[in-house]
């Protein structure tokens, strides 16, 4: 019996060794799938399951849209619900690549017999591709380094790091939720094809990039970096015609899937971001002639003569690039580029893009709290690509440096500096643990591995110790003191369940928040649900007209668009700056000069988010000054952040602030009955912490429809011309004389809302 | 771009050997041309010659294109970038299989059989010409 166990003991050591260490490891890299769609579901457990937030509402109507009418109609979509009265060709201002997605599951789980929400599809989509992103991560770690842990390990830390989970909630239908699979895997498949030389992987890159371009904006990133990984290659002297083979397949193929989304179109061979990939792939072509035609002459001066050629011909086509920007026929670069160098500049040139909280440089605090311990990692990875310099690794330096640079101008690039972070502070810490773990278990995996560490210090040890020394007679150099090895590897194992735990509360309390339902505590510690935005949204899809035309802010179009299912002025697809500045015109102007603005856009109601009652401080009050600023840049004359302040140069809501101010229809409709919830005198605004004047604002052309339970939104109706043709100022007065001042609360609102 | 790189078997050489003329005399300049060119006729294989071929006919066209699209003007422009991409990615492509099946390039591709450079070429080549399709109008 003992025999036969020794015997299967050694037929499984010697045999299938490799292969149940492949199941394991097929099995853990399911678990950590498992683990990152179960970490990213914290929204749906504590909420419910729904979309979050701004943008993912347009991308679920558009995916509804798509489903609905199919891919044709989706593709020629002219929308005329919103941007009232301009419209949006949606169909080609959008990357298709989510809803497509989405729809292709939807249609595929119908096949299968399986009739799952098209809803339900949308929320669970980004956890789902975030399983995907771990097993690309472990890919491309895998590709790296030989050793097996450190694919694991990034596949584990790019599961659970919160710089991921913070786009990629259940419910955060965003583009981001499946363009981060597409970022990792195509880099995957481009060092895949660097390290074989093979035209199927550089394909097969073309194709995911293609994938990529349909379906972020943030595709800009790969068409730029690989470039550059070619180009510090060709610097560094490393061309090889795997090189060659794969950049040009991978340009050619790429550019050209890139221009079949409508969206991008000539961009690729029209625009600056564009162009390095675009000079690159003729430098390659240069070089590769080059050392083609090297062979076949044997003299040397031709050599030289060759590189002087090639040099030549650079500096030209880098003039002629110059020449052509400069000339107009290829687009200089956009401001959002700009902005990514000089950070002050957008904040001069185009507030719209300064005045999302995302296109805000980063705060240092904010590198720690997403991405835990690996900041600390990350470098110490780098640097260990430097030591074995090879193709690979001079692309994860790049890569480093560059995001790294980007996350720290912008918030929202963060994530693109995550996967780069979970893949070199695997590498460090893997090389952590086969350092120690298996200096003395030969039979691990990583014995071999540890090789030129072992031999490096071996070498070390030896130049330091004297030769008679027992520790350097040894054969075997490595950490034997079960005392070292402890201690090291009880901190890593610390450190390691620090991390999870870190993750595990930052996703819970700061990501999973759908910020269409907010939460808060009752004092018993019970959580307390505050819905007032689905209860005007939906109020306005039971109480207003098809075709009501909504005024907001623009950060609310796509959500009535989803919700109420009402056509918007303004959405958060912000293509006419001078659309928005009317909006924040009419928001920012007395009711005099807002009431004619509002008639000729036909709009019905106005809708404002205000949150001095509750304390809820992303109200229109807060983001006014956008709105000020915004119409500035088109109408200086008429509108002027400066009066808005006090002289002392404060922005005041209470009795001091200015008369602008007050007059403005923003501050008029958010503050509209407000004293009337207090005792006389005792009003206040809890965002601001301000006593408000006794007397609340009056209102003449619009009124009154509806106010949610905790008076976040506020929702007002344009009143229509006067019947006798006075202007609204002096029916109101007439209206007011005729009740002998009686009050100045009226009930109106009440009695509104109860119908 | 991509002409330029494999036309210079003859141009580029005459031009880069022009200085040398002045030392040795246009008759060396001329027997060095020879020179290459005999060794390309003896030793290269009949089938690369054939992808050389091929390549020469994929730069004329490709120029003709430019050529035409200066002077006439680009109106279809999609169908301008559809066939000049389809000649420069076949072009690539075709560099591509010539630098695989090369043998000298032997130890830079050792992971890739002839058959293989060959099957990676026509899986490339369809994609490229999908989307050309594709983008034509």
């Amino acid at each position: 019996m003992a025999a036969a166990e020794s015997e299967t003991d050694k037929f499984i050591k010697q045999v299938s060794g490799r292969n149940t260490r492949g199941l394991l490891r097929v099995i853990i890299l399911c678990l950590i799938a498992g683990a990152a769609v179960a970490s990213r579901l914290f929204s749906v457990i504590r909420f419910e399951s729904i979309i979050h937030e701004f943008d993912p509402w347009f991308n679920f109507r558009a995916t509804k849209y798509l489903v609905q009418n199919g891919f044709y109609s989706f593709w020629d979509w002219f929308d005329d619900r919103t941007w009232h009265p301009l419209g949006r060709v949606t169909g080609g201002t959008l990357y298709p690549g989510l809803m497509v997605t989405s729809g292709a599951i939807y249609h595929l789980l119908r096949f299968l017999t399986l009739p799952v929400d098209i809803r339900n599809i949308c929320v669970l989509l980004a956890p789902g591709f975030s399983g995907l992103t771990a097993l690309a991560t472990y890919l491309l770690t895998s590709e790296m380094v030989t050793s097996p842990s450190a694919g694991l390990l990034a596949a584990a830390f790019m599961g659970i790091t919160p710089g991921y989970i913070s786009r990629s909630v259940a419910g955060s239908y965003d583009n981001e939720a499946i363009a981060i699979f597409l970022l990792v895997f195509t880099f995957f498949l481009w060092i895949k094809a660097v390290k074989n030389g093979s035209m199927f992987w550089g394909a097969l890159t073309a194709l995911f990039y293609g994938y990529m371009v349909s379906a972020w904006g943030g595709y800009v990133f790969i068409t730029n970096l690989l470039p550059l990984h070619a180009f510090v290659l060709i610097c560094m002297g490393r061309y090889s015609p795997r090189l060659y083979v794969s950049y040009t397949s991978w340009y050619a193929l790429g550019t050209l899937a890139s221009m079949q989304i409508p969206f991008v179109g000539f961009l690729p061979i029209r625009s600056s971001e564009h162009m390095s990939a675009l000079g690159v792939f003729g430098l390659l072509q240069l070089v590769g002639g080059v050392e083609w035609i090297r062979t076949q002459i044997p003299s040397k001066q031709f050599q030289t003569l060759l590189r002087a050629l090639v040099l030549f011909i650079f500096v030209v086509a880098l003039g002629g690039l110059v020449l052509l920007t400069v000339s107009g026929v290829i687009a200089p670069w956009t401001g959002r580029f700009y902005s990514l160098w000089d950070t002050g500049y957008a904040k001069i040139h185009i507030p719209i893009i300064a005045s999302v909280s995302e296109h805000q440089p980063t705060a240092w605090p904010a590198f720690f709290f997403d991405l835990s311990m690996m900041i600390w990692l990350f470098p110490a990875g780098v640097y260990m690509c430097f030591r074995k310099l090879t193709d690979e690794q001079v692309f994860i330096v790049i890569y480093a440096v560059l995001a790294s640079y980007f996350a720290g101008v912008m918030v929202r690039l963060m994530l693109t500096l995550t996967p780069i972070v979970c893949v070199a502070s695997a590498m460090a810490f893997s090389q952590i643990l086969d350092t120690y773990l298996n200096a003395k278990t030969p039979k691990a995996e990583p014995a071999k591995e540890n090789g030129d560490s072992k031999d490096a210090a071996k070498v070390a040890a030896a130049a330091v110790l004297p030769e008679g020394l027992r520790s350097t007679r040894q054969p075997l150099i490595g950490v034997y003191s079960y005392a070292s090895k402890l201690t090291v590897m009880g901190a890593s194992v610390v450190y390691l369940l620090l991390f999870v735990l870190h993750c595990t509360w930052v996703t819970s309390n700061a990501y999973s928040s759908p910020s269409v339902v907010l939460a808060s505590r009752l004092p018993d510690g019970s959580q307390h649900i505050i819905d007032d935005y689905r209860e005007a949204y939906y109020w306005l899809r039971q109480n207003t007209p098809d075709n009501a035309k909504i005024m907001s802010w623009w950060d609310y179009g796509y959500q009535i668009g989803g919700m109420a299912d009402r056509p918007t002025l303004v959405d958060n697809n912000t293509w006419n700056n001078t659309h928005i500045a009317t909006v924040g015109k009419a928001m920012s102007s007395r009711e005099e000069v807002s009431y004619p603005i509002m008639r000729q856009h036909e709009v019905d109601y106005v809708l404002v988010v205000f949150g001095g009652l509750l304390g809820y401080s992303g109200d229109d009050i807060n983001k006014f000054l956008w709105m000020v600023r915004i119409a500035e840049g088109i109408w200086p004359e008429e509108v002027k952040e400066r009066n808005f302040f006090t002289p002392r140069g404060e922005y005041r809501v209470d009795e001091e602030a200015t008369p602008t101010m007050k007059n403005s229809l923003m501050y008029k409709m958010s503050y509209y009955n407000y004293h009337s919830l207090f005792p006389a005198g005792q009003a206040t605004d809890r965002v601001r912490n301000a006593r408000l004047p006794a007397q609340g604002p009056e209102l003449s052309t619009i009124e009154e429809a509806f106010t949610s339970e905790n008076w976040i939104i506020r929702i007002y109706k344009v009143k229509e011309p006067d019947n006798f043709g006075r202007d609204h100022q002096s029916a109101t007065s007439f209206d007011k004389g005729h009740k002998k001042k009686k009050a100045p609360k009226r009930k109106g609102p009440r009695v509104l809302r109860v119908e | 771009m991509a002409p330029k790189s494999r036309v210079p078997e003859k141009s580029s050489v005459s031009t880069s050997s022009a200085p040398k003329a002045k030392k040795a005399g246009s008759a060396d300049a001329q027997q060095i041309v020879q020179d290459v060119w005999s060794k390309y006729v003896n030793k290269t294989p009949q089938r690369v010659k054939l992808l050389d071929s091929f390549m020469v006919f994929l730069i004329v066209v490709g120029v003709l294109q430019f050529v035409y699209c200066l002077i006439v003007g680009n109106f279809p422009f999609n169908a301008f970038l559809s066939g000049f991409s389809a000649t420069v990615g076949q072009f690539v492509l075709t560099a591509s299989l010539r630098i695989q099946t090369n043998p000298e390039n032997k130890a830079e591709f050792e992971s890739i059989s002839h058959e293989r450079a060959f099957a990676d070429f026509v899986f490339g080549s369809l994609i490229l010409h999908f989307f050309c399709i594709n983008f034509i109008n």
